[in-house]
């Protein structure tokens, strides 16, 4: 076995394993290796399928042996815990799915496996993914590689610092209103939020169901198109999903460079930006202008109503869709109750953590009679307002550029106790959902030894367009090649 | 004081589609608890509905049979609440924007004249399962085979004046969706259940009196019984100078009373929203105009077609529409006979329907095909067949040993008519009884009958017997 395998990329191992470099079951053992190292440093892992990924790994060699691979046959991934993976437990991060294990597979996993990919375990997130921070998992935060006292960001947290500390070199995550990127930012990784309706809902455990999609966390952008290529497509038992071609993604990003012109907002650099965050983005715009794209000053007026749009859209699905767990037919279930009543409150009120109910408190309140039109409705029209705006935008610019989030990782702990504190950090990555629109975050630089994201957002089905921009910029900076310290080979 | 009824209905039909709403479940009746409800319908994490173009079909298909207008843009909505047969804590169902909008439908009345009802609208919603409270000791059992099967659910403005109109329109709608081919209509089995709003009002008032809503009305008589009881105990609580409490009621068929239900009342803010899994239903005109070209001939037509061309009368055309089965049979019959319409429907009416009930069949299980029934009908028209030997080639129809002709070919049943055959037979008899001939002839005609009947015993019942009696009757007077 080589030196320095967790300094590969996704497309390098895949390349690796064709080449016969080495064999899935040797690269499976080695990722396994590296989550006993590290994993109770991070806590980035609820699920490790130690058994199932080494069976795969040895079909997968079997496979490249007869030259039946597919494009991922042999490569370790992880998915994060949201997704159903069948005979295996799907937790979402909660107590009320502790004891679940679906019987079917989601559509992504399902792609993936399909794709070849071994699935070596089950990523760590916020509860039912509502959080910025991971720290509403049931299974305890996950901490962040570059430094342990602080959040890897979330709710993709686990996935972010699985891969950002290389136990993993690549996973699946989830984004509803930054959920993806925020912890990408925040773990110096590239996070991939495709359209909505890009890639299946079906098997996904569901938070928000008009803002949910699915996406990669990878070392490059080139590491997620050659996921996504996988991932995305239409799904009939999806009936939200986009019944539109998938471009050939990995070999879109390596055609020559066009110019284009990327919008700048300015209300992404307003008061809220810390400085050395402001600055890394706008030194990652040079590199763009290098390139020879055309930098333009926009406005989108409607910004600071993404959050509140954002926090009574998202809770009032939510309200709905965790009214399944209930303890009837599967999840937590509470013993020792008088009648139909005390079953639905304890057993509720035992499975969900606190961030969970409040977000299902407010989403009910907003929808309720004498509520709804004020509320929900109101809402409704402004995400449309701000949608509007968004292609309005669109239709002067190719892409928009700003910061991911606007500091980089907090403390564990610095902000449980303020929610909308910990709201407002998903000021900048909140709108490009509301619209359903694509969008990533790739490192762009190192602010006090944390590493910070640069954002990309780009129309409808652009995917490809927005991969290229990141690809070139990755093929211009290292900030994606760094490892956080004592993640190193060295450190074994 | 006089007391007007005010009544609207809400029938939850139950469409016939080959799986359920929102999965590929099957959605046989009968099956073994909970071996027809897949993930989607067991409300599993992470599972999305996905929309049968089949229930959307048939909706639009009621919407057009009752001159509703559909909507070219819809909207499923989640209605939220809690109950252990509810998996998802939510029925998808239609609120704001109903696939059908705005139709009507007359009923007749019993003056012979007409009255229209208009139908609020119609929307696509999911069933949800059954709660079984017995042989758990203790426990609640949960089947879910029903969650997720489609219904439609057709409210009316309350337009109705009694339970016999309430009842005329329950049957009429139900003789609608079985002639769409929409619902089976079976309402043992639940597919066609019926709510009543049911208020009274003094004579000659505009205001709607306070309503009550009525449930477990699962018969077009226990529609008419409980609004019946229900009228007359709102009038009575009003003659008291009692209030009426807007609530809901169940109807004991068992004590034909209702009482009020309890425990569902205290919290009814369903929450609705559109729901983000399912996007709205687009029909364009040229789904709707396949459709309209696909509808059957409707009842109301089909009533008077055969008024018109069979010459029934409207009773007669009523009964008979009212059921599809009845309506086909007879037209096949009327139409492959060459007697008289109302011949094929006193064959229907008597031996038919006697032998269907002695057997409790529906007609679609009858023994007699239609066919064969035109085919007997024009052997005793053209005197094949005696009346009285018609009766008998039915029966063994009935009894499954051939058709018409080869029935009467086996059993030798053709009607003797040759005047050589009947006089050797006569003289025969005349020859055997020379008392009763001599008893004739001293003027005591009634032996005559005596005569008649020897001949007909001697033939076994095939000769005619008017010309039995005429050759008897000539015999006797030439000797």
């Amino acid at each position: 076995m080589e030196k320095e395998i967790n300094k590969k990329t996704l497309t390098q191992l895949a390349e690796g394993l064709r080449q016969g470099q080495f064999s899935s079951e040797e690269l499976t053992q080695y990722y396994l290796e590296r989550i006993d190292l590290f994993n109770g440093k991070i806590n980035a892992f609820i699920t490790v399928t130690r058994e199932e990924a080494i069976q795969q790994a040895r079909a997968a060699d079997k496979a490249l042996a007869a030259g039946k691979s597919g494009p991922l046959t042999g490569v370790p991934i992880a998915h994060k815990d949201i997704f159903c993976t069948r005979g295996i437990k799907t937790s979402c991060g909660s107590k009320m799915l502790d004891n679940f294990i679906s019987p079917y597979d989601a559509t992504v996993v399902k792609r993936l496996k399909d794709a070849g990919a071994i699935m070596v375990g089950k990523t760590n997130m916020d509860e039912f993914a509502m959080g910025s921070s991971n720290e509403t998992s049931f299974y305890g935060p996950v901490h962040n590689p570059w430094d342990h006292d602080r959040v890897p960001g979330g709710s993709s947290g686990g996935s972010a610092a699985a891969v950002a500390s290389k136990l993993v070199s690549a996973a699946t995550g989830t984004d509803t209103g930054g959920s993806i990127r925020q912890p990408a930012a925040f773990s110096g990784v590239t996070g991939v939020k495709p359209t909505y309706g890009r890639v299946s809902r079906y098997g996904m455990v569901a938070f928000a169901s008009s803002l949910d999609q699915a996406g990669t966390l990878t070392q490059t952008a080139e590491d997620a198109a050659l996921l996504l290529e996988s991932m995305a497509g239409f799904d009939r038992r999806d009936s939200t999903s986009l019944n539109e071609p998938v471009p050939a993604y990995y070999d879109a990003i390596h055609e020559p460079w066009q110019n284009l012109t990327i919008g700048v907002p300015d209300n992404f650099f307003d008061e809220g930006l810390d400085p050395d965050n402001a600055q890394a983005v706008k030194d990652a715009l040079k590199i763009f202008e290098k390139l020879g794209a055309k930098i333009k000053d926009v406005h989108l007026d409607h910004l600071d109503l993404s959050v509140p749009v954002y926090y009574v859209v998202a809770p009032a699905e939510a309200s709905s869709n965790l009214s399944r767990f209930d303890g009837v037919r599967f999840g937590h279930r509470s013993k020792n109750v008088k009648n139909l009543n005390e079953f639905y409150m304890q057993t509720r009120g035992e499975g969900f953590g606190a961030e969970v109910k409040r977000r299902i408190l407010t989403g009910t309140y907003v929808l309720s009679a004498g509520y709804y039109d004020a509320y929900y409705l109101q809402a409704q029209k402004v995400r449309k307002l701000i949608s509007n705006e968004f292609m309005r935008i669109f239709s002067e610019v190719d892409l928009l550029a700003g910061p991911t989030t606007p500091t980089p990782a907090f403390k564990i702990g610095q902000k449980t106790d303020n929610p909308v504190e910990m709201y407002l950090n998903d000021i900048y990555t909140i709108g490009a959902p509301l619209a359903g629109l694509p969008a990533l975050s790739v490192p762009c630089g190192l602010v006090q030894g944390l590493p910070v994201g640069l954002q990309l957002i780009a129309t409808h089905l652009d995917e490809a367009r927005l991969l290229k921009a990141a690809h070139y910029f990755q093929k211009e900076t290292d900030w994606h090649l760094h490892i956080p310290p004592g993640y190193d080979e060295r450190e074994r | 004081m006089e007391w007007e009824v005010v009544v609207g209905l809400e029938i939850h039909v139950q469409l016939s589609t080959e799986s359920k709403i929102f999965s590929g479940s099957s959605v046989r009746y009968g099956a073994p608890a909970n071996t027809q409800a897949n993930l989607v319908d067991l409300g599993y994490p992470g599972v999305l509905p996905v929309l049968n173009q089949q229930a959307v079909h048939m909706a639009i298909k009621f919407g057009l049979a009752t001159q509703s207008e559909i909507s070219a843009r819809s909207v499923f909505a989640r209605k939220n609440y809690f109950y252990p047969d509810l998996p998802k804590g939510y029925q998808i169902s239609q609120y704001e924007l109903p696939i059908v909008r705005g139709g009507h439908i007359n009923i007749s009345l019993d003056d012979g004249g007409n009255k229209t009802i208009r139908i609020t609208r119609a929307h696509l919603e999911e069933d949800a399962g059954k709660s079984l409270h017995d042989d758990f000791h203790g426990l609640s059992g949960i089947d879910l085979n029903r969650a997720g099967i489609p219904l439609l659910e057709i409210v009316s403005e309350p337009d109705m004046r009694s339970a016999l109109e309430a009842g005329r329109y329950m049957r009429k709608i139900h003789t609608l969706v079985r002639y769409l081919g929409i619902s089976d209509g079976n309402m043992q089995e639940g597919s066609f259940r019926c709510d009543a709003n049911a208020s009274v009002r003094p004579k000659n008032e505009d205001k709607l009196g306070v309503r009550t809503e009525l449930k477990n009305l699962n018969s077009f008589r226990f529609v008419e019984k409980a609004i019946d009881f229900e009228v007359e105990r709102q009038i009575s609580v009003l003659e008291d100078n009692g209030q009426v409490v807007q609530e809901t009621r169940l109807y004991d068929s068992e004590k034909n009373e209702t009482r009020p239900m309890r425990g569902k009342e205290e919290a009814n803010d369903y929450r609705y929203f559109p729901d983000p899994d399912l996007l709205p239903v687009v029909i364009d005109k040229n789904l709707i105009d396949q459709l309209r070209r696909e509808l059957p001939e409707l009842p109301d037509d089909k009533w008077e077609r055969f008024v018109a061309e069979y010459k029934l009368s409207p009773s007669e055309a009523s009964v008979l529409i009212s059921n599809q089965a009845s309506a086909d049979y007879f037209e096949v019959v009327a139409e492959a006979s060459s007697g008289s319409a109302k011949t094929a429907l006193n064959w229907m009416t008597g031996s038919l329907a006697a032998a269907l009930n002695r057997e409790d069949l529906a007609i679609e299980k009858s023994k007699v095909d239609p066919i064969d029934l035109a085919t007997l009908i024009n052997r005793a028209e053209d005197g094949t067949l005696s009346s009285k030997l018609a009766k008998t080639v039915f029966e063994a129809l009935w009894e499954g040993e051939g058709t018409t002709d080869e029935i009467i070919q086996t059993r030798q049943l053709q009607q003797i008519t040759d005047s050589n055959a009947i006089e050797n037979l006569v003289e025969k008899v005349i020859g055997a009884h020379p008392e009763q001939a001599e008893q004739f002839r001293s003027g005591k005609n009634k032996v005559l009958g005596f005569f008649v009947g020897q001949v007909m015993k001697a033939c076994e019942g095939k000769a005619n017997p008017e010309q039995v009696n005429s050759i008897v009757r000539s015999m006797l007077k030439a000797q």
